[in-house]
């Protein structure tokens, strides 16, 4: 197959070859200091002072647009700032005490179980970018600005602590992306982790997929329990022997040490996107994962990484005609030749590689027709994806625009089958939430594990589920003061104007700067990860 | 005494025992490439007892280290005591054999394949077979998949009853949850069919391959195909109708682009498989629809079966078939839209000459060649170029030039260097080919103008170029067409062509011997030693050094020997390093 090879076209990239490991013993919560290349991002100051605000009426690329740092620059005004090197420390909060109560509005009653994961002063780098649980739940891995990736374990039932089970514990820590500078397009590449992805179990060691804007990298966590003892030439406290003393040989026998766990880069794929990478995804043949920016989808073979295959390709010839970027793409759960993407344009394509090598044509387009009685200046701007996810039974696909998420069944391109709306109070305020950006912020979404409960984040550290069967639907908060260790979360109440009632929080009394975008769901427990900027809380089903 | 010798034997061993464990990757990768010289050195004993239980749990390393270690214990069966005790190596490669990485896995499997071979039939049931089932039974895919190859070299050779065990393992990772274990059992499912009994083939694995050829993966569907042509070699030509045309038949409609791929990839193998018949009734409508396949990558693998597969139609009608079916369709790929799938077919269609005949190829395969000659997609002219040998043979190449020329002159002068270096690597054949008079005429000088070409890569190939074309021609005729022009160049205001003056020489001295060589190459390489700039000079030493052997040791006393003396006192360091190995190779000093 030729058609549509990316060669390299750099030479040896920056760290190309270079292995990267990181070692971090079990139990020890340090996170590995990091160093950030000042220079780098002095050169690139502030992206905000080059970039010009986009109107909606022409949103099309605002001329000159050089150099494109991103193609969604183009179309939407990016936040950008540098954290200074810091480095800081998970503190785990004192042992847990029970409470009790209730909630009246979803059969899942929420409660801490004395996890929240957090640094005490942070910085930007410590800005957590994504969270995903592994296909078995045992493990959690988050990623954060800095390039840090850091791997949680569940702890495993015990007989003297029977309770501990489901509090997850630092596994690991390494840090997966560096800052680099791309010398021939004189742009700054941060370190940020775009996206995680595990790959299905297939030994002992656990496999990741981690990716900044251009390079993606699997990683292998591996855990090693026996060192080799005994030298011929030297004795074990490492003197050297006399040469004329050794009269037998020995061979080095395994002795068992503490666990040490292990992160390796085992593949690193690189030189393959021109613009940002928003998302990637692992086919269900275990074999082969997409990786998508803004413009598009490049399909790679994960043994191979000096090779990938443009799929789809929305570059019009004429960057002037530019209309719409892809926001993100995945593949389906159990087909392994259909993958969906979604554009800044609201709609999502499912696309059929049997068809064809190029999936440059679609085979089925999902839309909502725009209803002219709500077109707004903002229209097009909040109709933009953020996040699409197929459910697990591969039948649904949802979506998550700015201010609702919807559920398509993959039968009916014209019109969702379902609409929740997850902070319909902001329609007022658009306009200043373009103002302070707000409006730009990439929310993602998140199916529970039988696909009847859908989760996605809000302001004010707040995140929403929506009972699909019941269409009850709540408001979490997850803050330290709120959700003390095991008790059961209060559901939390918005109100627009009006008198407000006690206990309900007003629209303009929610903090913007508090927001939950990256969440995730235990593939089948009632467990739940949510990053509220730097810290991580992770919630459990009340336990009887 | 003793003790003394041992120590100095020891020493060497003491290292490389010790650098299995070294922080250095090569060092440890070095250490387990001399395995054997360790394990000789233990002796058979230390090497069952303390080796081995080592190198089961050194499965942490790199691959490259792990790929080695692998490799070493499939030849170790002697080193551990023979075949009595080949089953000792099986644990340690049993934990190669689970890593994530592919290709350490399958250097595992094959070692375990070897010395499968060395166990004796009862420590296979003992040893071997138990291993194959805990691999097959194992909780993650990767041992899974390495079981799959390793079905086929114990079942042979154990009972009825453990056969039995062996064909239900087999059953069951044909049916795993896992894409990856059906995959390999897909793509070991011919092998393990030809070791089982005729009855079996019929009862267990056309079942089998029916469900893989229709499974819902199509990255498993495709291997599928790969098994068909095994399978289909392996039953009589009755069954071949009911058991194996309707999956082939399937596989080659298949909605997945990717399977229709691998059948036209497999095309002429499926075709011998399934013998002439089938061949006639079913496989030519099929290569037909492939031909005109609505994706590229098809068209391009089926053209690229054109000839192999006209090649081996039924000798008795094939030229009728080739004229009715297959030849519309390849017509009708030539102005295809995509460039590969011409260029594929470029590559074959000239091949189809000899199968068609003289008349044939003139009235019905010449216009093909001509429409691709002036085709715009230069690999599609260079494909035809490089395989005009085929129609030489049969119509001779006159009927040609008239269109090639152009096409070779535009191949010529190509913006793009890769294209152009392509086309002087074919040089050599075509001037074979077209004869000296016709190069002469138009294709000197192109070759003459490839020395001056801006990109060293050209102007290398062409030097090269003209040392095989005086091959070809002769002396004489360099010495009246090329040598005249080529010292010519030493006049050049550029001292980059002077430059390839001096490679020329070197490159043809020997192909025009020592007469030309002296009397006119000689005097010019020697006047450039005058040369203003450096590299100038001391190519002149180079090529003095080069051209030495070829000229006698008269002019080499009187004529080279100042000459590089000279340089030799030159002031750019250079220039006086190459002179000074000049004279000791050509021993003047």
């Amino acid at each position: 197959m030729r058609v549509p090879v990316l060669h390299k076209q750099l030479g040896p990239s920056h760290r190309q070859g270079e292995v990267e490991k990181r070692t971090v013993s079990v139990g020890s919560p340090g996170r590995v200091a990091r160093t950030l290349d000042c220079a780098a991002c002095l050169l690139s100051g502030a992206s905000d002072a080059v970039i010009i605000a986009p109107r909606a009426a022409d949103t099309e690329a605002p001329s000159p647009p050089a150099p494109p740092r991103s193609i969604s620059d183009w179309l939407w005004r990016r936040q950008c700032g540098c954290g200074a090197p810091n480095a800081s420390l998970f503190t785990r909060l004192p042992a847990p005490e029970k409470m009790k109560c209730f909630s009246r509005y979803l059969p899942y009653l929420f409660r801490p179980p004395s996890t929240i994961l957090s640094s005490t002063c942070h910085t930007e780098a410590d800005i957590i970018s994504t969270v995903e649980f592994n296909s078995t739940g045992e493990l959690l891995a988050t990623g954060d600005k800095g390039g840090r990736v850091v791997v949680f374990q569940r702890e495993q039932e015990s007989k003297t602590q029977p309770h501990r089970r489901g509090e997850y514990n630092v596994y690991s820590t390494f840090q997966s992306h560096e800052p680099e500078f791309d010398y021939l397009k004189s742009l700054e590449i941060e370190e940020k982790i775009n996206k995680i992805k595990w790959l299905p179990q297939q030994n002992a060691a656990y496999f990741l997929l981690s990716t900044n804007d251009k390079t993606v990298k699997l990683w292998k966590i591996s855990e090693r329990d026996k060192r080799p003892e005994g030298y011929n030439l030297k004795d074990e406290d490492g003197r050297i022997r006399d040469p004329s003393t050794i009269t037998s040989l020995r061979v080095p026998v395994l002795q068992p040490m503490d666990l040490m766990v292990e992160a390796t880069a085992r593949r690193i794929f690189s030189n393959a996107h021109t613009y940002h990478i928003n998302s990637i995804s692992v086919n269900s043949d275990l074999q082969t994962f997409i990786s998508t920016d803004d413009l598009r989808v490049n399909l790679w073979n994960l043994e191979i990484t000096d090779r990938s295959f443009n799929i789809v390709d929305i570059k019009p010839a004429n960057m002037e005609e530019l209309t719409e970027v892809i926001t993100s793409a995945e593949f389906h759960p159990q087909q392994c030749h259909t993958f969906a993407y979604s554009s800044s344009k609201g709609s999502i394509r499912l696309c059929d590689m049997r068809l064809a090598a190029l999936c440059d044509k679609h085979c089925k387009y999902f839309e909502e027709p725009e209803d002219p009685a709500t077109r707004s200046f903002f229209s097009e701007i909040i109709s933009s994806i953020s996040d699409v996810k197929f459910s697990h039974n591969g039948r649904y696909l949802m979506t998550r625009d700015y201010l609702t998420v919807k559920v398509w069944d993959l039968q009916m391109e014209n019109k969702p089958v379902e609409t929740y709306q997850v902070h319909d109070y902001l329609r007022g305020k658009l306009c200043s939430l373009y103002e302070n950006d707000c409006i730009f912020d990439k929310f993602e979404c998140v199916w529970n594990g039988s696909d009847s409960v859908i989760m996605t984040g809000s302001y004010n550290n707040f995140f929403r589920m929506f009972d699909r069967n019941t269409k009850r639907d709540v408001t979490l908060e997850a803050s330290r003061e709120n959700s003390k260790p095991r008790a059961i979360l209060k559901p939390r109440k918005v109100c627009v104007g009006g008198k407000r009632r006690k206990d309900e929080i007003s629209v303009d009394s929610l903090d913007f700067s508090k927001k939950i975008l990256h969440t995730t769901w235990h593939p089948y427990e009632n467990i739940i990860a949510v990053a509220a900027t730097n810290n991580l809380y992770i919630f459990q089903d009340k336990v009887n | 005494m003793a003790g003394a010798d041992g120590d100095d034997s020891l020493y060497p061993i003491a290292v490389l025992i010790d650098e299995l464990r070294n922080e250095d990757v090569q060092l440890r990768l070095n250490s387990i490439k001399k395995l054997s010289t360790i394990a000789l050195a233990l002796g058979v004993e230390r090497t069952r007892t303390e080796l081995l239980p080592f190198l089961t749990d050194t499965i942490y390393d790199e691959d490259e280290v792990l790929l080695a270690l692998a490799e070493q214990l499939g030849n170790f069966t002697m080193l551990v005591g023979g075949p009595e005790y080949v089953h000792c190596l099986l644990p340690p490669l049993e934990s190669l054999a689970t890593v994530e990485e592919t290709v350490v896995r399958d250097k595992a499997v094959e070692s375990l394949r070897k010395i499968s071979q060395e166990h004796s039939p009862v420590d296979l049931e003992v040893h071997f077979e138990p291993l194959v089932k805990r691999l097959a039974s194992g909780d993650w895919f990767t041992s899974r998949t390495s079981a799959c190859g390793l079905f086929s070299v114990c079942y042979p050779r154990v009972s009825s009853t453990v056969k039995a065990e062996i064909r239900q393992h087999f059953r069951t990772l044909c049916s795993d949850d896992t894409p990856m274990v059906r995959r390999a059992a897909a793509s070991k499912l011919g092998e393990f069919a030809k070791v089982l009994e005729p009855e079996y083939v019929k009862s267990d694995i056309i079942s089998l391959f029916t469900a893989l050829a229709s499974d819902e993966q199509d990255s498993v569907r495709l291997l599928a195909v790969e098994a068909c042509v095994s399978i289909a070699t392996l039953l009589p030509q009755e069954d071949l109708e009911t058991l194996v045309m309707p999956t082939l038949r399937q596989a080659a409609e298949d909605k997945s682009w990717r399977v229709r791929y691998m059948v036209a990839d497999k095309f002429s193998e499926l075709q011998k498989a399934v013998g002439s018949e089938i061949t006639k009734n079913d496989l030519v409508p099929a290569f037909q629809n492939l031909l005109k396949d609505c994706e590229a990558e098809v068209r391009a693998a089926a053209a690229n079966k054109v000839k192999e597969f006209c090649e081996n139609l039924p000798e008795d009608n094939r030229e009728q078939i080739i004229m009715t079916h297959i030849l519309p369709c390849v017509k009708e790929l030539v102005s295809d839209t995509n460039q590969h799938v011409k260029s594929a077919l470029a590559s074959v269609i000239m091949g189809l000459s000899t199968i068609l005949g003289k008349d044939n190829t003139i009235e019905h395969l010449l216009p093909l060649f001509l429409a691709q000659l002036k085709d715009e997609c230069p690999e599609v002219r260079l494909n035809i170029i490089s395989n005009l040998d085929c129609v030489n043979e049969v119509i001779g190449i006159r009927q040609l030039s008239q269109s090639l020329l152009p096409a070779i002159v535009e191949l010529a002068e190509d913006a793009k260097w890769r294209v152009r270096l392509a086309i002087i690597e074919y040089m050599p054949l075509l001037a074979g080919q077209l004869g000296v008079e016709f190069f002469d005429e138009k294709l000197n000088t192109l070759c003459m103008a490839w020395l001056i070409d801006h990109v060293y890569a050209i102007r290398e190939a062409a030097t090269c170029n003209l040392m095989k074309l005086v091959e070809k021609f002769g002396a004489e005729w360099a010495q009246n067409t090329i040598v005249p022009k080529v010292l010519g160049m030493a006049n050049d205001p550029n001292y980059l062509h002077r430059m390839t003056t001096l490679f020329c020489i070197n490159a043809l001295s020997e192909a025009c011997g020592q007469e030309i060589t002296t009397k006119q190459m000689l005097p010019v390489v020697l006047k450039m030693s005058n040369d203003q700039v450096a590299n100038v000079r001391f190519n002149v030493a180079k090529s003095l050094q080069k051209i030495g052997p070829v000229l006698d040791s008269n002019a080499l006393q009187t004529e080279v020997k100042p000459v590089l003396e000279k340089l030799a006192t030159d002031s750019d360091m250079d220039v006086k390093y190459f002179a000074q190995e000049a004279i000791s190779v050509l021993a003047l000093a």
